[in-house]
């Protein structure tokens, strides 16, 4: 799960990260009354979305008066933003973070993620902050500069003098204050079930303080349990409403651009299934896994999220029945087509424990756009034909 | 022969009475599995499926001698059960439990080796020696006893990839799938090894997917270690960018982790890939002929 800009930002300053001050709006109104209470002279308008790159898309904006303030907040809330992280359907902007502007004299970056190979949280740092860091990890990847923590010892002292001198940062105060800001920002990442949790830009102001201007965070949804307190930042309005709809069936959808949809059981065979429609020529609309329980119920809910896609011209069932017996899914996958009207092909393959007697089921039931396919291999192919209307 | 299980391992389960331990010991211990009793607090002292239950894994393993224990706990204990398992001297825990948090197994994981104790999972299928030993939730039918080595993250790619082998007249040794988090127990690297060790395992089938490096892993230790043919398969070279593809761990971030970059490591490797698993029977058939 991720959170906004603004509520990262929270999380911050509740373990002592130095973050800008700031306050949230969701009206021109209150983006103005925001600006006045913060006081100074000088603002930033910041689009709140589940996206970086929003300062590049036009959704960060520095205000040099309350007018400012008011004409920006008016553009920016409402505004479909599109960024190289939204994809080009962009994201409706509901609510603008009003933060004090902030003197800076240099752009640092700073994350923390977990190193898969090592199996332990790594830290990242970079002087060059404020680009996008994937760039920087393929164009000048001896920049960033990476500290793996074993969680047993926590954050030592000699992990924060690796990120210093790896910075460049000579003056003995500033590398006090780095050192903490990293050590903070590590505790929160073990302390909250972070996944990722992201810094970029890191300012240094003129003053020499460290400030976290920007803050992205991922959580591990298998812990959300364990955080209420996240969880109650959750933004449903920033999640895909089929994919969210799907969820609470207990399948896991993502929607793809191709024709031909697939639901099948498992997460490995559902991608396997969606190469295998590449491979002989056709383009998978989706991922669909129904997980171990292919029942009548969640076959017919797959089918209805399958057909809310316009673009979907087959659907391609692709379950290897192991303990649920192919059997009992041929008649749940019947009964599934009796719920949903499905006007477009449906293509079956059932392998595994009583294959042939699954295959009976469905020759006898004599359904016109149910057809029986017998291996993987078989169904991609029937599907793609039945995709361009030629089965 | 076979590697890390077989008919004379002693298994307990952990979470034995809950209702998927239920389901599944009984349907393990149908298949042949010696399963010697199980562990569920409180209900030390009472039987369940005609096998003893106790109040601790230590308990367990005192009375019955068990090496191995299958993990059924909700996701929460996960790491607990681990963690105890290991302290009582269990060679080898099966997590079968999905949604267990990273943090956690993070933690688990690093204690377990500083014991010396195996794991599989969490969030897999299990561990099958065909013919001898189930500890999972595969369906054991599919799986005909022969020489095919099966390493998987995916439970229904491992039923595929080893149903496929089965129809050429194959067979497997054993098949483990390990399963498809950021951190897992045993992974390719340590199973190929074994495979290789193993006399009656003549080739291997690894199935990987995006995320994470360790199918790249082990494209290195292949092209160093392994003498036998290697038949692989990577899921979701067709899968979007940062989007997480059903396991916790298959996701490509950033350009990391990408189908594409283990396909060709492993093909570096002199590993036989197939861009659909639908071939992967046929490949086997052509490795072994
Ligand atoms: N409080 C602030 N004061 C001054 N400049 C800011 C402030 N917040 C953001 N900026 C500027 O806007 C840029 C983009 O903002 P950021 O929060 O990083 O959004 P994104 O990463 O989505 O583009 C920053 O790199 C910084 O230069
Ligand atoms: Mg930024």
């Amino acid at each position: 799960m991720n959170i906004h800009e603004y509520q990262a930002k929270q999380i911050f300053a509740e373990y002592g990260v130095p973050t800008p001050r700031g306050l949230i709006a969701e009206t021109v109104e209150e983006a103005v009354e925001n600006a006045k209470e913060l006081g100074g002279n000088i603002w930033v308008v910041k689009a709140q979305i589940h996206a970086g790159g929003r300062g590049l898309g036009g959704g960060v904006k520095l205000a040099k008066s309350l007018d400012e303030v008011k004409k920006y907040a008016d553009e920016i809330l409402g505004m479909t933003l599109v960024t190289h992280q939204t994809g080009p359907e962009g994201k409706l902007v509901q609510k603008v973070y009003i933060e004090e502007g902030a003197d800076i004299k240099d752009e640092l970056y700073l994350g923390v993620v977990l190193d898969r190979a090592k199996e332990m949280p790594v830290i990242m740092a970079s002087t060059e902050g404020g680009m996008e860091i994937e760039k920087v990890a393929e164009e000048t990847p001896e920049k960033i500069i990476k500290v793996a923590i074993d969680p047993t010892i926590g954050f030592q002292g000699f992990h924060g003098r690796e990120l210093v001198f790896g910075l460049g940062i000579t003056d003995k105060l500033e590398q006090r204050k780095f050192i903490d800001f990293a050590s903070k920002l590590f505790k929160i990442y073990m302390d909250k079930d972070v996944e990722l949790i992201e810094i970029n830009p890191l300012i240094k102001t003129g003053s020499g303080d460290f400030l976290a201007l920007d803050g992205k965070m991922g959580f591990d949804d298998s812990a959300l349990f364990r955080h209420p307190d996240i969880e109650a930042m959750r933004d449903i309005s920033e999640e895909d409403p089929d994919e969210r709809e799907a969820a609470e069936y207990g399948l896991s959808y993502i929607a793809l651009d191709g024709e031909i949809g697939c639901m099948v059981n498992g997460a490995g065979l559902a991608m396997g299934t969606m190469d295998t429609i590449n491979y002989v020529g056709g383009t998978p609309a989706n991922f669909l896994d129904v997980g171990g329980k292919a029942n009548a119920e969640t076959v017919a809910k797959g089918f209805e999220i399958i057909l809310k896609n316009p673009n979907v011209k087959a659907i391609f069932v692709n379950i290897f029945g192991g303990i649920v017996r192919c059997d009992r899914i041929a008649n749940g996958i019947l009964e599934a087509t009796k719920m949903v009207d499905v006007k477009v092909p449906v293509i079956v393959r059932l392998d595994g424990t009583n294959a042939p007697e699954a295959a009976e089921i469905l020759k006898n039931a004599n359904i016109d756009n149910v057809i029986n396919a017998t291996d993987l291999l078989d169904g991609a192919k029937k599907a793609v034909a039945a995709a361009k209307g030629e089965l | 022969m076979s590697i890390l299980v077989n008919k004379d391992t002693k298994v307990i389960v952990q979470g034995f009475t809950g209702g998927e331990g239920t389901f599944h010991s009984e349907q393990c211990m149908e298949y042949g599995t010696n399963i010697v009793g199980g562990v569920t607090p409180n209900k030390g002292g009472q039987e369940h499926l005609g096998k003893p239950v106790f109040n601790t894994v230590k308990e367990a393993v005192d009375a019955t001698g068990a090496t191995v224990s299958m993990v059924f706990v909700p996701p929460a204990f996960v790491a607990d059960a681990v963690m105890e398992a290991a302290d009582a001297g269990i060679e080898l825990a099966v997590v079968i439990t999905e949604g267990a948090p990273v943090k956690d197994m993070m933690y688990a994981k690093m204690y377990a080796t500083k014991k010396g104790m195996k794991t599989i999972g969490p969030n897999c299928p299990g561990i099958i020696t065909a013919d001898e030993c189930k500890i999972g939730i595969m369906p054991g039918n599919i799986f005909k006893k022969g020489k095919v080595g099966l390493i998987s993250k995916s439970g229904t790619l491992t039923y595929e990839g080893a149903n496929q082998v089965c129809n050429e007249g194959f067979g497997i040794s054993t098949a483990v799938g390990i399963g498809g988090d950021p951190i897992i127990g045993l992974s390719y690297k340590q199973l190929l090894q074994m495979f290789q060790d193993d006399p009656e395992t003549e080739a291997i089938v690894m199935i990987g997917e995006i995320g994470g490096d360790l199918e790249i892993q082990a494209a290195k230790f292949i092209k160093e270690n392994i003498t036998k043919p290697v038949v692989a398969f990577i899921a979701g070279q067709t899968a979007p960018k940062g989007k997480r593809m059903g396991h916790a761990g298959a996701i490509v971030s950033g350009s990391a982790g990408t189908a594409k970059e283990k396909m060709e490591a492993l093909e570096a490797a002199g590993v036989k890939v197939v861009v659909s698993p639908a071939e992967i029977g046929k490949a086997v058939k052509e490795v072994l002929s």
